[in-house]
């Protein structure tokens, strides 16, 4: 069997067998994403420290964040994590031509999300939201040098910014592999050789899309009951 | 290069498999993958040997001599970087462990090949930019790079050095995802998990620690570069930041990145001693085990770092009892080591004497760690030469003992050529005898109150200085010795054979140097590791 199996140029020279390499594959990408798990983690907990430390100064800062465009943004995303799920079936019921759609489909949520965001970047900047660079927020300075919360409110936008353009950071890399797999598809040959590069992808961008469930609520939804 | 010029008429083997810069650098070949390494980390080896001997001339006597408080803090961080990241953290993984870990499961490579060679250019990229910072001005935080002095305060090249370790990180992140997943798909046929020779458990464990610690250090240079950058306070009290935050971030993978430099020579000490007492590791199911547990329990202590830093003193009390904890591990190790010896036939060999060098040493490390944990004592001898000396018996006596033992042990099979063993033990010993005489003065000065991380110091303390400088010299003949007599060997060196030193495992059973593949069969295994016969002695 191994011997057969090595006749085809997409099993390594290293795998005594596609099965061998599958496995190989799937728990390799598993483990990258445990790392990216902790590195997550490391900006979620300073996230918790300071809206431990400055509760007041996260609920007023976060005011100034469009929900309806992250809703929009969550919903657009959800979508495409479907439209992943579906390119990989494609892929594992031999579908080629449904297997591009989907795949292109993805690409497509993919860069909304990306422009939304973008969008979202630029109001914040018109509206002086930007530490360091672009910080002249009237109603948040003069609410900070009244003292009517503990804490800066850069701080907030930091931890949001950082977050949010590593989040974006991941969705342009797997936009990118989305749209190359996408281009190399179109012979046919991850029905012929294995898609183990659809999978392993499908893998990433639901993480991806995970990362950013987490994001929306803690970014967004802050005290608007009150 | 001198590596090629072994490429005599002999069986094709992965030296003479192609020959050329262009055939190395875009090799996938994990053993040359290895070779790629061991020549890097040599040279970042020699590059933080050289500032340890700058740091010891300076403090030949308590005044200042050689250079001002601004040039001894960058030398010193330097002298931190260069060894931590640049040296110790790749060193057993990277070199004995990519060239090993194949063989001894009986695989053709390692699962991602090119994800290996990546993972050297990254190695590479990082490296180049500390050499850059080097040159070009330093850095003077330390290479704890505590804030808010790295953040608000330095004027020197934290950004570009935060960036480095940051890229660094990916390399040792690669690293370990590709041995875990190797060891978990590609153990031939037979190889069960407790078949395994405990190198390969150490391996596991150090590379559990490099793929779940790592990218924390990742976010932690992230913030603070970007702290730096924007000037907003993640870090810096003065902005609403906080300072032990970035202590807690920094230790949470520094602390285990202690364990990344340790378990992998643990785990070479394991080969060592069954190879040359010729007999199963006593207790071998505990020692596997015990790297595990070295592994969790190592990311659970990071805060006894921090006991005076000005954390509460309910969490000082549990970190302090989770960091005994760690003694646990490491003590049954010792034992079953020393229990391996009883009635075995032991043979003094190179790597053996390192090995020997390993569990003295590494035993008075691991006990004035215990002083560490201890909260009252820890006040008393917090950033003194007592903290430098045990860390030192740690990573010197312990992790970079341990390297040498290895590289020695497995030397004929990566060349296929024997060194002078008359040469090789006398570096052997020196470098023990110069060790001791270094870091050994540095607990009794430490302990009477010199402080680390400064250039000048208080007059009664200079004899205990001045032995540690000329401990310093000795260590360096004996860290240099093997340049020159490993180096010949290649030349002149007789051929190796299969097993010269009469070991098991799958390793000695496939030509030395190994063909391209590794095995022209892929190999059965049938018994465990270290299945020495009672009166085993067939050498060849």
């Amino acid at each position: 069997m191994a011997h057969s199996d090595h006749d085809n140029p997409a099993l390594g020279h290293h795998w005594e067998s596609f099965e061998q390499q599958h496995q190989g594959n799937v728990m390799g990408m598993w483990l990258f994403l445990s790392t990216e798990i902790m590195l997550f983690s490391g900006m979620f907990l300073a996230y918790f420290i300071f809206r431990m430390l400055y509760p007041d100064m996260f609920t007023a800062a976060n005011h100034f964040q469009n929900v309806f465009l992250g809703t929009v943004n969550t919903a657009v995303l959800i979508m495409s994590s479907v439209t992943m799920v579906l390119a990989v079936r494609s892929a594992q019921v031999g579908n080629n031509r449904l297997l591009r759609i989907f795949l292109l489909a993805t690409a497509f949520l993919g860069l909304v999300f990306l422009g939304i965001k973008a969008y979202e970047y630029y109001e914040h900047w018109h509206e002086g939201l930007v530490p360091g660079l672009h910080w002249t927020n009237a109603e948040l300075i003069a609410d900070e040098a009244k003292g009517i919360f503990k804490g800066s409110a850069q701080i907030y936008f930091f931890m949001y910014f950082v977050m949010t353009i590593i989040h974006a950071l991941h969705m342009t890399v797997g936009l990118g592999i989305v749209l190359t797999l996408w281009w190399r598809a179109r012979d046919g040959r991850f029905l012929k050789e294995g898609f183990d590069p659809i999978e392993l992808i499908g893998l990433y961008w639901h993480f991806v899309d995970v990362v950013w469930v987490f994001l929306f609520p803690l970014l967004y939804l802050l005290g608007k009951q009150g | 290069m001198a590596v090629p010029t072994l490429a005599l008429p002999q069986k094709k083997n992965y030296i003479n498999a192609g020959s050329g810069l262009k055939s190395w650098l875009l090799t996938t070949d994990h053993k040359r993958i290895a070779i790629l390494y061991l020549i890097s980390i040599s040279i970042m080896f020699l590059l933080g040997g050289l500032m340890a001997a700058l740091i010891r001339m300076e403090l030949l006597t308590p005044a200042a001599d050689l250079m001002g408080s601004d040039d001894y803090n960058r030398l010193f961080t330097s002298h931190g970087v260069v060894m931590i990241f640049g040296f110790l953290i790749p060193s057993i993984p990277a070199v004995l462990g990519n060239f090993l870990i194949p063989l001894m499961i009986g695989a053709k490579d390692l699962a991602f090949p090119r994800v290996n060679l990546l993972s050297w250019y990254i190695y590479m990229v990082a490296g180049v930019m500390v050499l850059w910072v080097l040159f070009n001005g330093g850095l003077d935080t330390g290479w704890t790079f505590y804030t808010p002095y790295s953040s608000s305060v330095s004027t020197s090249e934290v950004l570009p050095t935060t960036l480095a370790v940051f890229i660094m990180g990916f390399s040792s992140i690669l690293t370990g995802l590709n041995f875990i997943v190797t060891i978990h798909t590609m153990r031939a046929p037979g190889m069960t998990w407790f078949r395994m020779p405990l190198f390969l458990w150490s391996m596991y464990a150090t590379s559990l620690i490099m793929l779940l610690g790592t990218p924390v250090l990742g976010i932690t240079m992230l913030l603070l570069f970007a702290e730096r950058v924007f000037g907003v306070g993640i870090f810096d009290p003065a902005l609403g930041g906080d300072p032990l935050l970035f202590q807690h971030f920094f230790w949470f993978y520094s602390h285990p990145a202690v364990y990344i430099m340790i378990l992998p020579s643990m785990g070479v000490i394991s080969e060592v001693i069954a190879a040359f007492t010729r007999k199963r590791i006593f207790g071998y199911r505990f020692v596997a085990f015990s790297s595990i547990a070295i592994a969790i329990f190592g990311f659970l202590v990071w805060a006894h770092h921090m006991f005076v830093a000005g954390m509460s003193i309910h969490a000082a009390l549990i970190f302090s009892l989770l960091s005994y904890l760690v003694a646990i591990p490491s003590a049954i190790k010792v034992f079953n080591w020393s229990a391996t010896l009883y009635k075995g036939s032991i043979q003094f060999s190179t790597p053996m004497l390192y090995a020997m060098g390993f569990l003295g040493l590494f035993t008075i490390g691991g006990l004035t760690g215990l002083f560490l944990s201890a909260l009252a004592l820890d006040v008393h001898v917090t950033d003194t030469y007592f903290v430098v000396a045990h860390f030192h018996f740690i990573m010197v006596g312990g992790a970079v003992m341990g390297y040498l033992a290895g590289l020695h042990f497995w030397w004929p099979k990566i060349t296929g050529r024997m060194y002078s063993e008359t040469w090789a033990k006398l570096a052997a010993l020196i470098t023990f005898i110069g060790f001791n005489v270094t870091f050994f003065p540095q607990f009794i000065v430490g302990f009477l109150g010199m402080p680390r991380r400064y250039h000048t110091y208080a007059p009664e303390f200079q004899v205990l200085n001045i032995l540690s400088t000329a401990g310093a010299s000795i260590l360096a003949v004996g860290m240099i010795l093997p340049i020159f007599y490993l180096t010949s060997s290649l030349w002149s060196g007789k051929r190796a054979g299969k097993n010269p030193w009469g070991a098991a495992g799958l390793e000695w059973e496939t030509e030395s140097p190994p063909p391209q593949f590794n095995f022209d069969e892929t190999p059965v295994v049938t018994v465990g590791a270290y299945n020495y016969g009672p009166v085993e002695d067939k050498i060849g």
